[in-house]
């Protein structure tokens, strides 16, 4: 018998989307309930819906307001979104090498140094954690994971570098997370996996869903450099690990 | 097969359609033309689906010249002087370049984007299918960048149906429109005053991105930073230095800024075309209201056929006069120096 769930909120997002938020922080029970309400949309779908964005507390839902209206959609995600949810398929954990510090993580020193800690420590605290995918966005395959220890923890940089390598791992804020193209962040660069969580003409083209599991090991720059050409060959890199 | 190629092109131009659908949850953001209309209209001149891939052309000049046969086009959009061979020919209407011909283009007298749709579509692979370029992910078809003088597209030969012209309704003018939400409540009464109060301009730094904007400042109740939510085109996120912006179809499919109000469907193409200096006002409307505009629009865009009218080339030259003619020569919100890279849209949270 479960208890009877907070109702999200529905907030307007224009005439074609609706987000339906379930808590204004980062939090694990709300992003369950996200990846939830997702599961059931595709199980259960909403005549007019056409695409959903799952975040760490909300998911947007695109719509098309010829098909259904913002009142008729609300009332239904409301439903939805306090039924039980459908049992999740297998969970997939992910293994995903990183070649940590140097040229390959250029801010590693500096969070040691602030942390008042050495960077094999950050290391060795990041390759324990177990990390959950929470969302992806903002460009194609950026992964945000969420799970990281309390002591990484760190305000993101004062000035957000215009250009980060592609495959840079990073910390910002409570969360950790995998950039897959080149581009401009505000994370604190740890290290760079091979691993292309976006890649053009690969089957899959995006290797990680939202509340896929994660774990990360090291390994030295001269691996990094031979995964690199194994994965821009069209290779997954990355270790599946069996259920 | 015909060719029509790229003989002169200026940067931010590039191959768009109605946009990629369906990978906003892995990041993919969905791109597609920044005026839909204009690009459903320079579709139907030339009877393709409405939001076929054709040619965005952003505000400097342009020229395209057919080889190995005629090619069959129309022109929608962004006002500007167009010539085929040196005879005028005119906005929202098709035309057929003879081979060797070449239809040349001024910079856009009013707009920014103008759409050059050719007969039978442009060829190219479509990815989540789509065509559009989103250059940043290496996307779109048959070229994943801008366009670049000496570019070709295959076509069939020009099918040689007479001429149309188009009669669109009047252009709506007034406030841009927009539903407050889904952050209105990280903003005070005041905030929202100065966003549906005041007149604001297209920043020269704006881009298919995002529209900077110029006017007040708009102050956060709480601070700047939300926790990641997913954005839409027309979001109108206000990041800490509280220079609003708004999100146009190459923006990041998530953001971290509080988004005060949202532009509504039809609204977003008139926003997309306005240039920079330009002053213009928002006015919030409600849910009920911006959804019926919407379905006006796509009703208005399914019914473009309806107002096809066949030309002869008497009334085509007229036409192409008084396009031609136009005063003025606008400063547009693109600048040639564009893609500037600015934290507050770039960087993820």
């Amino acid at each position: 018998m479960a208890a009877k769930l907070p109702t999200p909120r529905l907030l307007p997002s224009g005439d074609t989307a609706v987000t339906v938020e379930f808590s204004r922080n980062i939090d694990e029970a709300a992003n369950e309930r996200v990846l939830a309400l997702d599961r059931a949309l595709s199980e259960t779908p909403i005549e007019g819906v056409t695409e959903t964005v799952p975040t760490y507390r909300s998911l947007l839902v695109h719509y098309d307001p010829v098909r259904i209206g913002f009142d008729a959609i609300g009332g239904r995600l409301l439903a939805l979104a306090q039924q039980p949810s459908p049992p999740r398929e297998k969970v997939r954990r992910w293994r995903v090498p990183v070649a940590y510090g140097s040229e390959n993580g250029s801010d590693l020193e500096d969070v040691a140094k602030t942390l008042h800690t050495t960077p094999e420590d950050i290391v060795a605290r990041h390759v324990a954690g177990s990390y959950r995918v929470a969302m992806i966005g903002f460009t194609p395959g950026w992964s945000y994971l969420s799970g990281l220890e309390k002591f990484l923890h760190m305000p993101r940089r004062q000035d957000p570098r215009l250009l980060t390598p592609a495959g840079t791992i990073s910390i910002g804020g409570v969360q950790t997370g995998i950039q897959c193209l080149a581009g401009p962040s505000g994370w604190h660069l740890l290290g760079r996996t091979a691993v292309r969580t976006f890649q053009l003409h690969r089957d899959p083209i995006f290797l990680l869903e939202p509340g896929d599991r994660v774990t990360f090991f090291a390994v030295d720059a001269k691996t990094f450099a031979e995964q690199d050409r194994a994965a821009e060959a069209g290779e997954i890199v990355a270790e599946l690990m069996a259920a | 097969m015909s060719r029509l190629v790229v003989s002169l092109i200026g940067p931010v131009s590039s191959v768009q359609d109605g946009g990629r659908h369906g990978a906003q949850r892995y990041g993919l953001t969905p791109s597609g033309a920044m005026e839909r209309l204009a690009l459903a209209t320079a579709n139907t001149l030339v009877d393709n689906p409405p939001f076929a891939a054709a040619v965005e052309i952003g505000p400097f000049g342009a020229a395209f010249t057919a080889r190995h046969g005629a090619v069959r086009v129309a022109l929608s959009g962004g006002l500007r002087a167009a010539d085929i061979a040196g005879r005028a020919v005119a906005m929202d209407t098709s035309m057929t370049i003879a081979d060797g011909e070449t239809l040349t283009l001024g910079f856009t007298r009013s707009g920014t984007f103008s759409y050059l749709a050719i007969e039978g579509g442009i060829p190219g692979e479509p990815m989540f299918g789509s065509l559009s370029v989103n250059a940043r992910a290496g996307l779109g078809s048959p070229y994943p960048r801008p366009l670049q003088a000496g570019d070709e597209f295959k076509t069939s030969p020009a099918s040689g149906t007479q001429e149309r012209r188009i009669e669109l309704p009047a252009r709506a003018g007034g406030p841009i429109r927009v539903v407050l939400g889904p952050q209105d409540d990280e903003f005070d009464d005041d905030a929202k005053a100065i966003l549906l109060g005041s007149d604001w301009k297209i920043s020269p730094t704006s881009d298919r991105m995002g529209y900077r904007l110029e006017g007040p400042l708009i102050k956060h109740l709480h601070g700047h930073n939300i926790v990641s939510d997913g954005t839409v085109d027309g979001s109108i996120q206000v990041p800490g230095n509280g220079v609003p912006i708004v999100l146009m179809p190459d923006r990041g499919t998530t953001g971290g800024y509080p988004k005060i109000a949202t532009v509504i469907t039809a609204d977003l193409g008139r926003l997309a075309q306005t240039t920079a200096g330009t002053a213009f006002r928002f006015k919030a409307i409600s849910m009920a209201e911006a959804q019926e505009e919407t379905r006006k629009f796509t009703r208005l865009i399914r019914a473009l056929p309806d107002r096809l009218r066949a030309i002869d080339r008497m009334e085509l030259n007229m036409e192409a006069l008084g396009d031609a003619n136009v005063a003025g020569s606008a400063v547009s919100a693109i600048d040639a120096v564009t893609w500037h890279a600015e934290a507050d849209i770039l960087t993820p949270d």
